[in-house]
């Protein structure tokens, strides 16, 4: 009954107004949606989507069997105690100057993740993890100054055989 | 050969067996009404409010177990039908709403009489479509009465730009629909029927609860036999009235916040409870928390989102009524409960709820229960919402499985008049009364034009007693007698159908009752009687909000002076 971090994946039919009909029923059971990403499956005509939302088990199920009844919803699966693999991918602007520079890529070579974009007064960075990792970039990388974040959400499959 | 998206929707609602569209004509589906005399077989009825629409054609739905079909123009018109919709999406009632769009190129620019309606209508429908074009038509309609009229019903919207309607496109009626989102579960788990079976076996106490479900099923002799075979009580809720016949020696009625005191009794104190084909509504549950405390309780119903969504379920069994009860059936064994039945009745004749205790003045419950005896329980009710509809819940015998069409969920004023409407057009040969409060016959008055014009041989009982009577019980029990905006002026009804060219009779005493609704029976066509009744009547029995089904209000408070 605690309220807990639950991560749902859908398997949608890829038609218009489908996601606005997924986001609804959240808003409509009264919960705060925390990220959703979507995008095409390994399936023609489906998308996978990942929605991460908080709430107590009883809350999600009810939520969950909601979801299922959408006739454009094909499947869905609370997979929150399965073992998964999650994933996040976010970019950041962080101010650069002559003298930061080379201290902000040795961080992000710290972190396995990469400079996309370099202007004179700052440098983008693309990093993929888990939540947990973008956090901690994000922390360190604050003392420079961010100019922009964009993240996508997590996105999560279960490990192995389906 | 090619015909225009209008063509190709008469056809394919011919092909879904359609025989009546309730509707009201606006610009956006003007090629479709243009289309429709060449297509007789499609009755037709006006309405003066698309409200009228939809609740008619729900009251048709419920009343023939198939999809009732109304059409509104865009916008206002297709906002019109919102309510209507709500309702029946709230009671799972089947229903194929066809809205006209604006033409293709002018959505999303706020065009004239241009509304979102499937965004609008998105949370209170079962799936909506807006039409692309007229070769997804046939395939759209298909798939809308297949989602509309299986599993759980529901409305379904579809939405048709006016120039997808004249578009030409190849009709091919498909045979099957390809939903691999769609899926529901006809035949229970044969171990959860197992474990439900030997649940019941050990029960000293059981009780049945039987809701819309079994009506929807149409499993009326299936629950008939679980209850003789096992001698397990029913009590119905508000919308499983019909389910089981009124008269017979296992039924004690409706629970919930105006149920007979021996039924919430019954469900208090049962040790195993078997609710077929209902949702735990709080008006029939009250408080959750002591909702049958000492119960195990057995949960049959076809939405497995419904388990266990408002009360904590020890047995699931997710299936279609019918085919659950089937299964049980077979492997039930005969039992007596006779301390427990015996039980029941000394709480019947301890809590005579239905008793009508004498007044000078005329009582609504006295009223019911002369259309009760007048129709011999065999009549279709249609009723409003508030007083009037538990009155017609309580006094009404019902011996006819699906005889009570009500507004349940969604608790519709204004629901009645169309609602019998489209009752009497699908079963014309039943007599069909409309049990209506003087408040929400004002909310859908216009309707007495479709009686008129159609010759709609429904009977109106109106129990006027000049409030929105039920918001009044509850200013009186407790807002200390405020009686805030509640009290009525109202126009003469039987002047007002007169002018609709509907007969009608005004009663005020007890003896003018029954020889008025024997005229009202006797006359070939639409009747109205406007009953004058007890001005400050209330609904007893009441649980009152937040408290459990054991705390039953049953007698009048002592009158307490209104310093309003």
């Amino acid at each position: 009954m605690f309220n807990t971090r639950h991560t749902l994946v859908a398997l949608v039919e890829d038609k218009p107004g489908v996601l606005n009909r997924v986001a609804s029923l959240f808003r409509r059971r009264d919960f705060n949606i925390e990220s959703l990403a979507v995008g095409r499956s390994e399936q023609l005509g489906l998308s996978r989507m990942t929605v991460v939302v908080g709430g107590d088990s009883a809350k999600v199920e009810q939520v969950r069997k909601q979801l299922d009844k959408l006739i454009n919803v094909v499947k869905v699966t609370d997979i929150t105690g399965e073992d998964i693999v999650t994933r996040e991918l976010a970019l950041i602007k962080v101010k650069a100057t002559a003298s930061t520079r080379s201290e902000i890529i040795q961080i992000v070579d710290i972190f396995r993740a990469n400079i996309v974009d370099v202007a004179s007064d700052s440098l983008t960075v693309e990093v993929t993890g888990d939540e947990d990792k973008v956090n901690s970039l994000l922390e360190l990388l604050r003392g420079f100054g961010i100019k922009e974040v964009s993240r996508t959400g997590r996105i999560a499959l279960t490990r192995g055989a389906i | 050969m090619k015909k225009t998206g209008a063509q190709i929707l008469c056809e394919s609602l011919i092909r879904e067996g359609v025989e009546v569209i309730f509707g009201i004509l606006g610009g956006a589906v003007l090629p479709i009404y243009d289309t429709f005399p060449q297509y007789p077989q499609l009755r037709h009825i006006l309405v003066r409010h698309e409200q009228g629409a939809a609740h008619a054609a729900d009251g048709y739905a419920r009343a023939v177990h198939k999809a009732g079909v109304c059409i509104a123009t865009s916008g206002p018109g297709a906002t019109n039908l919102v309510t209507g919709i709500a309702n029946a999406y709230m009671d799972s009632s089947p229903m194929v709403a066809i809205t006209g769009q604006v033409a293709r190129p002018f959505i999303g620019k706020d065009a004239f009489q241009e509304a979102d309606i499937t965004g609008i209508t998105l949370p209170i429908t079962k799936h909506n479509y807006l039409v692309a074009g007229a070769a997804e038509l046939a395939k759209t309609i298909k798939e809308a009465f297949h989602i509309a009229q299986t599993g759980r019903p529901g409305p379904v919207l579809i939405d048709i730009p006016r120039d997808v309607q004249e578009e030409k496109a190849e009709f091919v009626y498909p045979d099957k629909v390809d939903l691999p989102g769609y899926k529901f579960v006809s035949k229970g788990h044969s171990v959860q029927i197992k474990r439900a079976v030997k649940l019941l076996k050990e029960a000293a106490r059981p009780v049945i609860i039987a809701g819309r479900g079994i009506i929807i099923s149409q499993a009326y002799d299936e629950l008939k036999e679980l209850a003789e075979k096992a001698q397990i009580p029913v009590i119905n809720t508000l919308l499983g009235i019909g389910a089981f016949p009124g008269d017979h020696v296992l039924n004690f009625g409706m629970l919930g916040m105006h149920g007979l005191a021996y039924a919430n009794l019954a469900v208090q104190n049962a040790d195993v409870v078997i609710a077929i084909g209902m949702r735990f509504d709080d008006r029939a549950t009250a408080n959750t928390k002591d909702f049958a405390p000492q119960a195990s309780i057995i949960h049959i119903d076809i939405d497995p989102a419904e388990i266990g969504k408002n009360v904590p379920i020890d047995i699931p069994i997710v299936g279609d009524v019918k085919s659950v009860l089937k299964a049980m059936n077979k492997e039930i064994e005969s039992r007596n409960h006779l301390d427990w039945l015996s039980q029941l009745e000394q709480w019947r004749s301890e809590h005579p709820s239905l008793e009508i205790r004498q007044n000078d003045g005329l009582l609504p419950q006295y009223v019911i229960r002369q259309i009760s005896e007048a129709t011999r329980g065999d009549a279709i009710i249609v009723t409003g919402v508030g007083q009037n509809q538990m009155w017609a819940a309580q006094h009404y015998i019902y011996t006819k499985p699906n005889s009570l069409i009500s507004s349940g969920g969604l608790g519709t004023m204004g629901f009645e008049l169309p609602a019998a409407i489209g009752a009497k057009v699908g079963r014309p040969e039943e007599t069909v009364w409309c049990v209506a409060g003087d408040g929400g016959f004002q909310m859908t008055i216009q309707e007495l034009a479709t009686i008129a014009q159609e010759n709609i041989a429904i009977k109106i009982a109106i129990i006027n007693n000049g409030y929105l009577g039920m918001v009044r019980q509850w200013q009186e029990l407790f807002y200390q007698h405020r009686y805030v905006d509640t009290k009525l002026w109202n126009p003469d009804f039987v002047q007002i159908a007169e002018a609709y060219d509907i007969p009608g009779v005004r009663v005020k005493h007890r003896e003018e009752v029954i020889p008025a609704i024997q005229k009202a029976m006797d006359y070939p066509g639409p009747f109205l009687i406007d009953f004058i009744v007890e001005p400050e009547e209330n609904v007893y029995p009441m649980v009152q909000p937040g408290e459990s089904l054991s705390q039953i209000l049953e007698l009048p408070k002592p009158e307490v002076p209104s310093k309003y």
